[in-house]
């Protein structure tokens, strides 16, 4: 066992546990974007960067391991202010409209403006050929943002890369931490960097299995089902006045946990819990989206989501 | 590892290229299913061969990359992930010669504006100031070729103008031994360091090399007997790297050195590796650099060919593909390992765990080519040239509105005035030198007293950096040119982590509003401290360092 102090507080944590882990275990949370417990962590978002004496810049409480005698700071004025900034900076350039609950309390604990960059500057739809090294001239008119149209290349689930904090998860899950797909990588550099297929093909032409891991570890909505992404745009997207029911899979013997998300009595989402020992929250192409045998939306069908649901079934790439 | 590719099939000429680095795999149709371990044993090709594929077609068609995504066995998006990161890597086509016309702090104090088009691109500094404007022609199936001074048409081939060169320690051979012969350099005083050093063995050479005081010349200054000593304590295999990336705007010592005295490089890595125990040596050279890779390459086959290296220590040379960040000592090991050359959150450090997950270490050229110096006169010498916390001399790469622009070596202790009057002194009044580089700052003329040494510039906040020193006399446009810095950082960035991602367009955004309105120093401000201190690697945290000294100097406002 290890001890170190947290904001003064002597803490004794195990060989090999993490900053991170150490605070939580004192009920000290600390906010993360691109730390997940399922995947290695990529450290890259910033929001969990704590003071560690004797270190000259801050450390990313998410992949630092606990050292004996070390004396760590999480409210200090300089990891506040980073915290503060680094939030700013994403949200003035990504739209977080989407993201947890919890990661909008701690903005608002740190009284993130990002308004103060300026006015978002509009979509753009070149963000995709993007020539590393080489951009525009920046006139400083608006704060450049990511934002772009959404990629609806398939009946499952769509990118909206508009929401995209690149914050490493899809890229993970979809390879060596869980799927061992490969069908999406970080391409690009700097700004300008982005999550892409090989040369940009859409999701149907390149190696997806459409799995929905991604989807599930997606901490800002970018990646979204097809059948939410169609009914947020009709407006008849109800969280509020939606169940969750836990059940098993019956497609095979594996036994994957399942928790479907369901409005006016229609599955809209499939999820499985994070800490359920089968899964850890990954899925198979039919677990994550194989439910339309138990609702055969047939002519008869009349509830005022189901036209928008059958529409998301069929439409296959729009 | 079970992989799906693209349909995509090659041209001949790409296939043949791909195959004169890589075996095919054995075929098995559109998906690839090989175990782990020697799937990913051939991973470190892909830069390599991406490189033979521009370099020889010009582009990376889908055709390209699927073949070596077959042969390599890597999933297509990952291989297209790494060959986007890189600005000379183009994975759309285009014309067969393509004009990198550097726009960069130095050149475009004397550069006309050009059209850009694709055939004409902009380009951060060339590494080649002291004879600016430069101009880099990126040449399918030829050798890129550099033009300097090259203004008027960027596609003729005017070759370069020839170098000042001052200096009789490091630079002693630069420009009188034949830097393409094995003979001159033996004449010139080679080799004499490295049989000395089998001699004495390598717990004496590293000890030589503690007791010299040697520091890095890559920016840090960490001293380099403590870096060996470190590694050797490891276990094997081990690795040595030379960082040749050079990009650092301001900066060609570097080049000077592998262009006029490649076997010194040479010798002073095999030194090394006798030190360290290293199995491998690497020297990753700027892509930008074609004649001092090809000096390199010559020169490391001559030294093969005499048998100073073989089985027991080999060197190979990896070309960068344009990517400043790649000289960061993490990113530049995951550009060799074949990924996206974004850095490492260190601890661990590379002497631990470094190239291929190995202990490393990893010198500056200018650094490494010190110790043939120390081995034959032994560490107290060195140490007394210099300063007690500064030993032996610098090369200073002095360009901008000075009279004779080039690489000058001093003592370090020496005042920077000294040097500038070294160099023909100031080309008008001036009002702002660049110390360090982009990632330095600033200083005015009052700093032409202080003393050229890590303590003098640390205590007053700037770094020697990688020894560049550029002036700007009053006809500047100041505001230009630290926009120009700032546009560089916001291009370089390798994108990883938000305070740089993001920081670096804020900056840049902040600075073009400013020439408009009043400048927010506030707000930069606010945001250099975050980058500062929340970033991953030395680029974001130094970003934003040459604005706000900009600012404090007012130079701009
Ligand atoms: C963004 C960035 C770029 C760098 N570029 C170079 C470079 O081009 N050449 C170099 O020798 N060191 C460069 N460095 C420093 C290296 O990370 C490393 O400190 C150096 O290679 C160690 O060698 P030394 O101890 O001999 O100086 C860079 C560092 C950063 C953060
Ligand atoms: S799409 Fe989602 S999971 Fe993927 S990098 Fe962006 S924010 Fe993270
Ligand atoms: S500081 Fe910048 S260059 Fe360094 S890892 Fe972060 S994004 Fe990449
Ligand atoms: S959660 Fe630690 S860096 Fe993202
Ligand atoms: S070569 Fe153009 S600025 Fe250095």
């Amino acid at each position: 066992m290890i001890s170190l102090t947290i904001d003064g507080q002597t803490v004794v944590s195990p060989e090999g546990a993490t900053l991170l882990e150490a605070c939580r275990s004192i009920g000290k949370d600390q906010p993360t974007l691109c730390y997940l417990e399922t995947l290695a962590p990529v450290n890259v978002c910033r929001v969990c960067v704590v003071e560690v004496e004797g270190s000259r810049t801050l450390v990313p409480s998410c992949s630092r391991k606990v050292e004996p005698g070390m004396k760590v700071q999480t409210e200090s004025e300089r990891v506040r202010h980073s915290r503060k900034v680094v939030f700013e900076l994403l949200a003035s350039s990504v739209d977080l409209s989407l993201v947890d609950d919890s990661v909008q309390e701690w903005m608002t604990n740190y009284q993130v403006d990002p308004g103060r960059f300026g006015d978002l500057a509009p979509l753009v739809d070149d963000r995709d050929e993007r020539h590393a090294g080489h951009h525009y001239e920046n006139t400083g008119t608006h704060a450049e943002t990511v934002f772009q149209p959404v990629k609806v290349d398939n009946s499952l689930y769509v990118r909206d890369y508009s929401r995209c904090i690149l914050c490493y998860k899809c890229v993970e899950a979809c390879g060596d931490d869980a799927q061992n797909t490969f069908a999406i990588a970080v391409a690009g550099r700097g700004f300008d960097a982005r999550i892409s297929t090989e040369f940009d093909v859409a999701l149907p032409q390149g190696a997806c299995v459409f799995c929905g891991n991604c989807i599930g570890v997606c901490p800002t909505g970018a990646l979204m089902f097809r059948s939410e992404h169609e009914l947020r745009a009709s407006d008849l997207w109800h969280e509020e006045e939606q169940t969750v029911t836990r059940t098993v899979c019956s497609y095979c013997g594996v036994g994957c946990n399942l928790e479907l998300h369901v409005q006016d009595n229609r599955i809209v989402k499939v999820t499985s819990p994070i800490d359920h020992s089968v899964t850890s929250g990954h899925l198979c192409i039919k677990g994550r989206f194989g439910y339309e045998y138990v609702q055969q939306l047939g002519d008869l069908a009349t509830t005022p989501i189901d036209d928008v649901l059958r529409r998301a079934r069929e439409a296959g790439t729009v | 590892m079970d992989i799906r590719l693209m349909d995509d099939a090659p041209s001949d000429a790409e296939r043949a290229v791909i195959a004169a680095l890589i075996d095919p795999v054995e075929e098995v149709g559109s998906h690839l299913a090989i175990g782990g371990h020697s799937a990913r044993r051939h991973r470190h090709l892909l830069l390599p061969v991406l490189s033979a594929v521009q370099s020889e077609i010009g582009w990376v068609s889908k055709g390209a990359l699927n073949e070596i995504c077959r042969r390599l066995v890597i999933p297509p998006a990952e291989a297209y992930g790494v060959a986007s990161f890189y600005a000379l890597i183009s994975t759309t086509e285009r014309p067969s010669v393509v004009a990198h016309v550097c726009d960069d702090i130095a050149c475009r104090l004397v550069r006309s504006e050009f059209p850009h088009g694709d055939a004409v691109v902009s380009s951060p500094c060339l590494g080649q100031c002291d004879r600016r404007p430069a101009v880099l022609l990126q040449r399918a199936g030829v050798e890129d070729v550099v033009n300097a001074p090259g203004d008027q048409d960027p596609f003729e081939l005017v070759g370069v103008a020839d170098p000042t060169v001052v200096g009789d320690r490091l630079l002693a051979r630069v420009g009188h031994a034949d830097p393409e012969s094995i003979g001159s350099y033996a004449d010139h005083g080679g080799w004499q360091a490295l049989e000395k050093a089998r001699a004495l063995g390598p717990a004496a050479v590293i000890e030589e090399v503690e007791r010299s005081g040697l520091k890095g010349r890559g920016g840090a200054a960490f001293p380099t007997g403590v870096k060996w000593r470190a590694v050797a304590a490891e276990p094997a295999p081990r690795y040595l790297v030379c960082n040749a990336d050079e990009s650092e705007p301001g900066t060609f010592k570097d080049r000077v050195v592998m262009e006029g005295d490649p076997f010194a490089v040479i010798e002073s890595m095999i030194i090394a590796a006798v030190a360290t125990g290293c199995a491998k040596g690497y020297i990753y050279v700027r892509g930008e650099y074609p004649l001092a890779a090809s000096r390199l390459r010559h020169a490391l086959h001559e030294t093969r060919l005499a048998g100073q290296l073989g089985p027991e220590f080999d060197i190979e040379i990896i070309r960068g593909q344009g990517a400043y960040i790649c000289g960061e000592e993490t990113a530049l090991f995951n550009s060799i390992e074949g990924l996206r050359g974004e850095p490492r959150q260190k601890p661990p450090f590379p002497a631990q765990v470094g190239l291929f997950g190995r202990p490393t270490v990893i010198n500056n050229v200018e650094t490494l080519i010190n110790v043939p110096g120390i081995v034959l006169e032994g560490g107290e010498a060195f140490a007394a040239i210099g300063t007690p916390d500064s030993a032996g001399t610098r090369l200073f790469c002095l360009s901008g509105d000075i009279n004779r622009p080039g690489t000058y070596e001093v003592a370090m202790g020496g005042a920077l005035g000294e040097l500038v009057d070294l160099a023909g002194g100031f080309v008008g009044e001036t009002q702002a030198i660049l110390l360090g580089g982009a990632a330095g700052a600033f200083v005015d003329t009052e700093a032409l007293s202080m003393p050229l040494t890590f303590e003098d510039s640390r205590s007053r906040g700037v770094s020697l950096g990688s020894g560049v020193v550029m002036a700007f006399n009053s006809s500047r446009d100041m505001h230009d040119v630290v926009r120009r810095i700032a546009r560089f950082f916001r291009d370089e960035s390798c994108g990883q982590c938000v305070p740089c991602r993001v920081g670096t367009v804020r900056v840049e955004e902040a600075l073009a509003r400013s020439r408009s309105a009043p400048l927010e120093a506030g707000l930069i401000d606010e945001i250099d401290r975050a980058m500062k201190d929340a970033s991953i690697c030395g680029l974001g945290h130094t970003a934003a360092s040459v604005v706000r000294s900009a600012i404090s100097l007012g130079l701009i406002s």
